[in-house]
């Protein structure tokens, strides 16, 4: 793996070898020290276009963590605010010779750009409203250590799928793992033609019983604005997550930051059944393997994996 | 008469003998192997393969070649005045004669856009001074294109308009549409129209379909160009008016424009050969250079709709809606890139390969609708009958090249067809009577 633009690029092996590589990170944050030398002497460059709070300081402690040293830049108040080019700041990043650019984007497509400029692994942190594949790893490690295996288990996506990366990019890994996928919000905010990737659709939550999985968006405040929906109050009583639709052995996951009140009611956050916190510490693990993936093994696609399950040894770049 | 509001640069008239060519000009009636003889800048005479007395002019061994009714091209941006670092007369004009075409309209959505009669008249001097083919040049509809106000037509008609359009953008108001097709009973002049309805079309950058969807990009639906057809057809019906429909791209736009002619309407219109070749699949690779332009590539089901109304004749031209953009505006992310491809160079190559060597529809089908052009705005249409002034698209059906290799007559490289390996190249042009065009490789030796 050259690169990391998008979950589509994946195989389930690939998948599997990455979250397998997690998990023994996962044994790592339970040391005193939680820092392995596998990337000392390498540069990360974070480039985050958008806000982002979850993505960016686990992105950041993945490198760390694993010695990198770390060049974090945020759109607001460098260059950029120049306005100069996504091209021109690539270039001028890549005088640092960095191992890895991690790149946030409000566009579609600007990971691919970046991989095609730099000589630099580039890591997709969202681009537009198109993949997110770091999340969509997270998740499904977050669900595979508590389901065991996704196949057969039946997902419902619920929200403003329109606007969302995520899920997009859940989509494509959810059902790479054998999955059963259902996307359910309001017609204007379920893009037309999406049963196309292999989903059904559903504009109404009557059959949620049959999820195994819930997974909530976000709606943002705005959306009301351009019509999409009549009123955010009209949106909750129609699609709100709460303890009345949500039964005691479905699980619920939600990619933050939640919208308290609106997509979810509050006592559903902070239920036994909410994988949501889960989903933050799966995220640091997760984004250490990405990077480990792509600096530490060389290009040969999936590194060598121990027996049950567990990475190979860590803790020496092969 | 409308001749005059076509204008090129005056050199040496060709004179010259195009030996054994294969004629196809399918208005015309000629379907044969001939000598061509050009003389002056007319078609002489076409005479029985290795019969025409050269009389010391110049000889073309054409025995390999076909020789068709140079192109003409009613939808093309030469970015002049205000953008001449995409493109200006001269450059779009070279562009224009290396794609076989021996006239052009350009559309007037310049910096300023081109609303008054100065603004036409010095682009005409241009012309006179720069151009290598007849370049004509539309005004705006509406001052500025804001929509609001009309042009001084009948002004902008006495110094050689050849039409109007405020193509960029659609007219959104329909009072507005009315009284310029009111007008235009005063005055004349086509009125091209880019269909889109701006209130459906919202912020989107491609097709709206299953890959929109899954790239996550805003879509375009089919129904934003269709609906406003609708309108623009009712109106020009109600008024008796003439209307022009720019580049056609889904399939109830064919149907809209079809439905228009049969209720007795004045509407003819355009598919561009991207629109024509390409589906929304392309649009997977992000790739705005090639790939994003508006209207924007659609389904299959759309392009085959296209290519029926092509056949059965509802799409009487294809335009190519050149449309030249800088590097900067292309090496950007998918959503913050210019719309729009370049498409004179490779026209005829491009839709030779995708469309007529498969058996999708025939030679003779596409060298008529690359001319196709000229009669909605009143233009005469290239013929090789003897007499014409020599228009005339030099053309090796075998050759193959790959685009871009040896860079382009356009100063933009925004192509669509950039890197493709094409089957089928012009190598000579001749536009009003001169040679506008000669590929670098070709050997001109003159037969013994």
């Amino acid at each position: 793996m050259r690169h990391l633009l998008s979950i589509e690029q994946l195989s389930k092996t690939e998948i599997e070898s990455i979250l397998d590589r997690a998990e023994s990170f996962a044994e790592v944050g339970r040391r005193d020290i939680k820092k392995v030398p596998t990337l000392r002497g390498r540069t990360v460059v974070t480039l985050f276009y958008e806000a982002s709070t979850r993505t960016s300081s686990s992105f950041e402690l993945a490198a760390k963590r694993l010695s990198a040293d770390l060049v974090s830049v945020k759109a607001a108040g460098s260059s950029v605010d120049k306005g100069e080019s996504l091209k021109d700041t690539v270039a001028t990043l890549s005088a640092y010779d960095p191992a890895a650019i991690v790149l946030r984007h409000p566009y579609a497509g600007a990971a691919q750009l970046v991989a095609q400029w730099a000589d630099a692994a580039v890591v997709n942190a969202g681009d537009g409203k198109h993949e997110h594949p770091s999340q969509a790893l997270l998740d499904v490690y977050t669900l595979r250590r508590r389901l065991g295996s996704l196949e057969g288990k039946r997902i419902w996506i619920v929200g403003d799928v329109l606007h969302s990366r995520v899920a997009r990019s859940n989509l494509i890994a959810f059902k790479a793992m054998g999955a059963e996928l259902t996307v359910c919000g309001p017609p204007a905010l379920i893009p037309r033609g999406l049963e196309q990737l292999g989903c059904e659709v559903e504009h109404s939550l009557e059959r949620l019983g049959e999820a195994d999985v819930v997974y909530a968006l976000r709606l943002q405040r705005e959306r009301m604005n351009e019509s999409f929906v009549p009123s955010i109050r009209e949106y909750a009583a129609h699609f709100q997550i709460d303890s009345r639709r949500l039964g005691p052995r479905q699980l619920l996951m939600h990619p933050g930051p939640v919208n308290r009140g609106v997509e979810l009611s509050g006592e559903v956050i902070d239920s036994p059944q909410s994988l949501i916190a889960e989903q933050v510490a799966s995220g640091l693990v997760v984004r250490m393997a990405i990077l480990y993936e792509l600096l530490a093994t060389g290009d040969q696609g999936p590194a060598p994996v121990a027996g049950n399950g567990q990475a190979a040894p860590i803790g020496q770049p092969a | 008469m409308s001749e005059s509001r076509l204008q090129m640069r005056t050199g040496e008239s060709a004179s010259l003998v195009l030996r054994g060519a294969t004629v196809l000009d399918p208005v015309a009636g000629i379907d044969a192997r001939h000598d061509i003889v050009v003389r002056d800048g007319v078609i002489a005479e076409l005479t029985a393969p290795g019969e025409a007395n050269a009389d010391g002019i110049e000889e073309i061994d054409a025995g390999a070649l076909h020789a068709f009714p140079a192109f003409f091209d009613p939808h093309v941006h030469l970015r002049t005045p205000g953008q001449e670092h995409k493109e200006d007369i001269e450059t779009g004009a070279r562009s224009a004669a290396a794609g076989g075409y021996c006239g052009v309209l350009a559309m007037a959505n310049t910096e300023p856009p081109v609303s008054t009669p100065a603004d036409v008249e010095a682009l005409l001097a241009d012309a006179r001074a720069a151009a290598a083919v007849k370049v004509g040049f539309l005004a705006t509809v509406t001052r500025a294109m804001e929509g609001e106000e009309l042009t001084e037509m009948a002004s902008l008609r006495d110094v050689g308009a050849a039409g109007f359009s405020d193509d960029g953008l659609p007219i959104r108001s329909a009072r507005v549409l009315r009284r310029a097709l009111q007008y235009q009973r005063l005055c004349g002049g086509t009125i091209a129209l880019h269909e889109e309805d701006p209130e459906l079309s919202g912020a989107g950058v491609m097709h709206e379909g299953p890959v929109s969807a899954a790239l996550g990009l805003e879509g375009i639906p089919s129904v934003s160009e269709s609906t406003m057809i609708a309108r623009d057809a009712a109106l020009a019906g109600y008024e008796g008016g003439r209307i022009h429909v720019q580049h056609l791209s889904a399939t109830e736009s064919v149907e809209a424009v079809r439905a228009a002619k049969a209720a007795g309407v004045q509407i003819s219109c355009e598919a561009s050969p991207h629109h024509l070749c390409l589906t929304d699949e392309e649009v997977r690779s992000l790739d705005p250079q090639r790939f994003k332009m508006n209207p924007p590539l659609r389904s299959e089901a759309d392009r085959q709709a296209l290519i029926e109304g092509l056949r059965d004749g509802t799409i009487e031209c294809i335009a190519t809606d050149h449309a030249p953009h800088a590097p900067e505006e292309k090496e950007v992310p998918f959503e913050q890139a210019a719309m729009g491809v370049t498409g004179l160079e490779t026209a005829f190559a491009a839709l030779h390969t995708e469309l007529v060597l498969p058996g999708t529809i025939e030679l003779g089908l596409l060298v008529e609708r690359l001319a196709g052009g000229a009669a909605p705005f009143g233009v005469e249409r290239p013929s090789l009958s003897p007499g014409s002034e020599a228009n005339i698209a030099l053309c090796d059906l075998s050759a193959r090249w790959t685009v871009g290799e040896d860079g382009y007559e356009s100063r933009s490289s925004n192509s669509w067809c950039a890197g493709k390996e094409l089957t089928g190249r012009v190598l000579m042009t001749l536009a009003g009577g001169q040679v506008a065009y000669r590929l670098r490789s070709f050997s001109m030796g003159v037969a013994a």
